[in-house]
């Protein structure tokens, strides 16, 4: 006996482990018998076999290494006796990584002991070879495991159906072998063959579809007959549980026939009897019959379609929903989750008890926050078009008790649905701003910022919304995000707030003057916890305010003036130039802080959609509603009113031409760099030449333009414009400056009415074929809106040319960044067969590199042809010049 | 193949018995067990017995002292999994006699025998506790 390796006994060595105070401690404990181990290993010591193997699988599952103890197992399980075969088979399937040649060994032994007089030797074999088993192994044993399914040992057939399982899923190809042997095993009365035989049954049919029919076909009744059996039998001590004879087996019945049912109306039929049967009589007040019931649910929702079982299984979920145990109220609204897509009306029933699952009061013993989670994303799916206020309501009433770590989810929830399914746009306005005074800090940014375009389009609410943002203002001033849209409608509804326009006959009257307007504002941009974006908005809003409230245009102009040594360059520089508009240009103050023209909707939920921008399809386009207190109609897509959220980063270097747009509220596409000012000042002229829209269009042709301004001029700021252009004594076109801006300021000057000459819409434009396939034509005819050169009108006709209809017909189309699109809705989405009719769309496209760049498209085409889904896609090259 | 994993772990964290019908290496047993162990014990006895945990549902229990977790895939009925730690703690009471930490420390290989005749490959092969623990009671009777 080496002196060594005899060492600790198990109960030693577990008691010295557990001595130690720290990792370390432990790690030295563990080296030590390791190395006590490995030795005894070398010295083929075998009286301490035993001994070591179980030390090593303690050690295994403290978690270190012990590879080395994989031969031991081996050797043990070659030798003769039964103890030693069982713990070297245990530590085979503990100790094994993923070494081939270990297995490659062991294959013979448990081939010897597959074949062993023993039969718990065959047992052990058969166990061993079930956990462990790889492809090469399958095959080589498959013969021996067939030939022990059956096995005059039951405990044997149960083992051994299970290795069969291990079998065919490393080998597919032997299932058919085994298909016959595992139908008998069905007719077997030992609880455990049967368990692990339907089990196996169930195996064949994922792999096979042979055997599944097979199966379905001889089997069925059996099962069925079996389960119904089970369910009536009487007390069996060895198997009851909670008064329910082998739960397990029922389960396991009831998954094999789910397998059966799906997808085969007869044999779904044949289970109907006792589905209902398990659904109605099994015992529910203890968790091995829920147990029973929900997988019986599973399967009701699973198999072919039966009404009336599926009524019976949801009003089971709903029973577990108002059950107190948090784990039966868990599976039913999983279970729930799955059903919604089966039967939506079934589950719609149990709206108000899912409903009270998301509002389990926290301090309550029944609180389980993945409970309420699971339940909200269930309500999230049962919202429609009928019942979403309510619904709305509900959870909005929720908000405002619901605890901090609940609300980013309910919040976000709660806006989705209301965007989603807003009936009307007062509805909608009010839902949000109820959310934003309630949980403002949880709401997206493009959740809001959607908000501010839903009420720039509603036109009659203007007035409504800004009142009931200031009421809100008054009670939630510390919800930054609801602020931020207060004192954007106030900047830009003010006038309407004082004046109280658009009063609605429900809303309470409310007087406000001019002071409290602006009151709100200085108190947003003041309060300390206010951020960047805050506090710019706020500029801008006092700069429309100066001009909407002359009688505080002083006071405005004092707040402003104390963010002209702000720290933050953005409010710096916003001060600054806001500061000269209101001391110096008087004069045309009021016409640049028009309001915004109206948002447009489509392209604001495209973008959302992260869909490149330009993309714009028509299956999202609500109609654009016409602008009322807007002068013009400017080219909307171009007009990013939330400007401020693409650039919250302050861009050090802006310059004028930035600043006019920033100040205007044009988009900053990534086009338009630093480096490209002189584009940026034409884009900047040009919304300068819209805003102050003189009504005519300019008298130079479109292309005279750039040569105002870009050509002579430097990227000298166009502030400087501004304020020479605001000066309308200074002598027109001084000194210094060029002719070409010289031609631009008066045009401007005084707004002096132009010289009139006929209106130019410019050459006309000749149609193209865009797309032509074999099966469709594509054709674009041009024209373009007076005095808006770079925006082109497109009228797009497409016509059929087989003798089949199109349905679900869409057009889509994607440009490249410098352009623009917007696409209105389509004629229609039907598409009649040979020509017989087309169907037109309009396109609206605007070049912002108007006279450099001609046009190019991307389309795509798709439509259900015999309610096949089709597509064509194609590019555009052949637009005219100069669109 | 339903049952991923089986682990008894003791309330300080500590695993006391681990049994894997899936190969995982040694090092990413230890992370997913100190992963399972932090969230599951950090659960109070109010919230439901089923976490969602990587592509795991691992549904536990308490008893005394000692958790049994069992890791499953998500075609496991969760309720029967609880039925079923409940069988293998009943198994072991008739066994070891009121089961306790130590029990199935010092009688590792034990346990494992026990478990063995309960799952194989992951699938439940026996709910008979006199069937279950027959060969175990042969194995002693024989040393």
């Amino acid at each position: 006996m080496n002196p060594f390796s005899s060492g600790t006994r198990l109960r030693d060595m577990i008691r010295s482990i557990r001595a130690c105070k720290t990792a370390a401690e432990e790690r030295a404990v563990v080296r030590k018998e390791c190395a006590a181990i490995r030795a005894a290993i070398s010295e083929n010591d075998q009286d301490y076999r035993h001994r070591n193997l179980a030390k090593l699988m303690f050690i295994h599952m403290l978690g270190y290494p012990t590879h080395f103890g994989q031969m031991e197992c081996l050797k043990s399980i070659a030798s003769p006796g039964f103890p030693e075969k069982r713990i070297g088979y245990l530590g085979l399937m503990l100790l094994l990584d993923e070494r081939q040649e270990v297995l490659m060994l062991v294959t013979n032994s448990i081939k010897q002991d597959l074949n062993h007089t023993n039969q718990y030797i065959v047992g052990l074999a058969l166990c061993a070879l079930g956990n462990i088993c790889s492809a090469e192994m399958a095959r080589d044993l498959a013969p021996e495991v067939e030939r022990l399914l059956q096995f005059r040992d039951p405990n044997i057939r149960k083992k051994a159906a299970l290795c069969t399982i291990r079998i065919i899923r490393k080998v597919p190809d032997l299932a058919e072998n085994f298909i016959n042997s595992a139908a008998s095993l069905l007719k077997e009365k030992h609880h455990g063959v049967l368990l692990t035989g339907v089990q196996l049954c169930t195996d064949l049919c994922k792999i096979s579809s042979e055997a599944l029919e097979y199966f379905r076909k001889k089997c069925t009744e059996g099962v069925v007959k079996v389960l119904k059996d089970l369910a009536n039998s009487p007390y069996a001590p060895e198997y009851d549980i909670a008064g329910i004879t082998d739960p397990f087996l029922h389960i396991r019945l009831l998954k094999f026939l789910r397998v059966l049912g799906q997808g085969d109306v007869d044999t779904s039929d044949c289970m109907n009897d006792i589905l209902a049967q398990v659904a109605t009589k099994t015992e529910s007040n203890k968790n091995a019959g829920n147990a029973i019931l929900y997988e019986c649910v599973a399967t009701i929702m699973s198999i072919e379609d039966n009404g009336g079982l599926r009524v019976l299984a949801i009003n089971i979920l709903g029973r577990f929903l108002s059950n107190r145990d948090n784990n039966i109220r868990y599976v039913a609204l999983n279970m729930l989750m799955r059903a919604i897509t089966v039967d939506s009306q079934a589950v719609q029933r149990h709206r108000a008890t899912i409903l009270e699952c998301v509002k389990l009061p926290i301090d309550s013993q029944d609180s389980d926050a993945s409970i309420r989670k699971r339940a909200l994303e269930l309500v999230y799916l049962l919202v429609n078009e009928s019942n979403v206020k309510p619904l709305t309501k509900e959870l909005i009433d929720y908000l405002e008790v619901s605890e901090p770590e609940f609300r980013g989810d309910l919040t976000a929830k709660i806006c989705s649905i209301v965007e989603k399914f807003s009936p009307e746009k007062i509805w909608y306005i009010d839902q949000m701003l109820k959310v934003l005074s309630e949980a403002g800090n949880y709401v997206k940014d493009d959740v809001w910022h959607a908000l501010i375009v839903v009420i720039t389009n509603a036109s009659n609410l203007h007035g409504y919304a800004v009142r009931s943002l200031y009421r809100l203002v008054q009670t939630a001033g510390d919800q930054e995000i609801l602020v931020r849209v207060a004192v954007w409608c106030i900047g830009e509804y003010g006038d309407m707030l004082v004046n109280n326009t658009g009063f609605l006959d429900m809303e309470e009257p409310i007087t406000v003057t001019e002071s409290d307007a602006v009151d709100v504002v200085e108190t947003a941009i003041k309060r300390h916890s206010s951020d960047l974006t805050s506090r710019a908005m706020c500029l801008v809003a006092l700069l429309k305010l100066s001009s909407r409230f002359p009688s505080c245009s002083v006071r405005i102009n004092n707040i402003i003036v104390q963010y002209k040594g702000s720290l933050v360059l953005e409010l710096q520089q916003r001060a600054l130039e806001f500061g000269a508009i209101v001391d110096k240009h008087r004069n045309i103050r009021s016409t640049l802080v028009e309001r915004m023209p109206v948002l447009d909707e489509a392209t604001y939920s495209g973008r959302r959609a992260g869909s490149v921008p330009a993309v714009v399809s028509t299956s999202q386009g609500a109609p654009i509603n016409l602008p009322n207190g807007v002068a013009k109609t400017t080219s909307a897509p171009l007009v990013d009113l939330l400007d401020l959220s693409s650039d919250d980063v302050p861009v050090p270097s802006s310059s004028g031409g930035d600043f006019l747009q920033d100040l205007l509220g044009v988009d900053l596409s990534p086009s338009s760099s630093q480096t490209d000012t002189n584009q940026a000042q034409k884009r900047g002229t040009d919304v300068l030449l819209d805003l102050l829209s003189i009504g005519t269009p300019p008298a130079q042709s479109n292309s005279s333009i750039p040569d105002m301004v870009s050509p002579s001029q430097d990227s000298k700021s166009a502030i400087n414009v501004l304020e020479q252009l605001s000066s309308p004594s200074a002598p027109a076109g001084g000194v210094s400056t060029p002719p070409g801006s010289s031609s631009m300021m008066d045009l401007l000057d005084g707004f002096a009415p132009n010289p009139s000459k006929p209106e130019n819409n410019g050459p006309a434009y000749p149609s193209i074929v865009a797309f032509e396939s074999s099966t469709l034509k594509v054709t674009f005819n041009f024209s373009k809106q007076p005095g808006n050169q770079q925006t082109t009108i497109i009228e797009a006709n497409f016509s059929n040319k087989t003798f089949d209809a199109y349905t679900d017909f869409i057009f889509q189309a994607a440009v490249p960044k410098f352009l623009q699109l917007h696409l209105d809705p389509a004629s229609s989405n039907t598409l009649p067969a040979s020509g017989n009719g087309s169907i037109s769309q309009k396109l609206r496209i605007t070049n912002s590199q108007h006279s450099k760049k001609s046009l190019v498209m991307r389309i795509r085409i798709g439509y259900k042809l015999n309610s096949k889904d089709m597509s064509e896609e194609g590019q555009i090259n052949n637009f005219p010049h100069g669109l | 193949m339903g049952i991923r994993f089986i682990l008894m772990v003791n309330k300080q964290g500590q695993t006391r018995l681990a049994q894997y019908y899936e190969y995982l290496t040694i090092e990413e047993r230890r992370a997913l067990e100190g992963e399972i162990v932090r969230k599951c014990l950090a659960r109070t006895e109010q919230q439901c017995s089923f976490v969602e945990h990587r592509n795991y549902k691992i549904v536990y229990r308490r008893y005394a002292s000692l958790f049994f977790l069992v890791g499953v895939d998500n075609e496991e009925n969760e309720l029967a999994i609880l039925e079923f730690i409940h069988l293998l703690v009943e198994t072991m009471d008739r066994h070891f006699g009121n089961v306790c930490e130590l029990d199935i420390m010092f009688h590792l290989e034990k346990a494992h025998f026990m478990l063995e005749e309960m799952v194989m490959n992951g699938c439940i092969v026996e709910t008979s506790k006199s069937n279950i623990l027959g060969p175990i009671q042969l194995l002693e009777k024989a040393s």
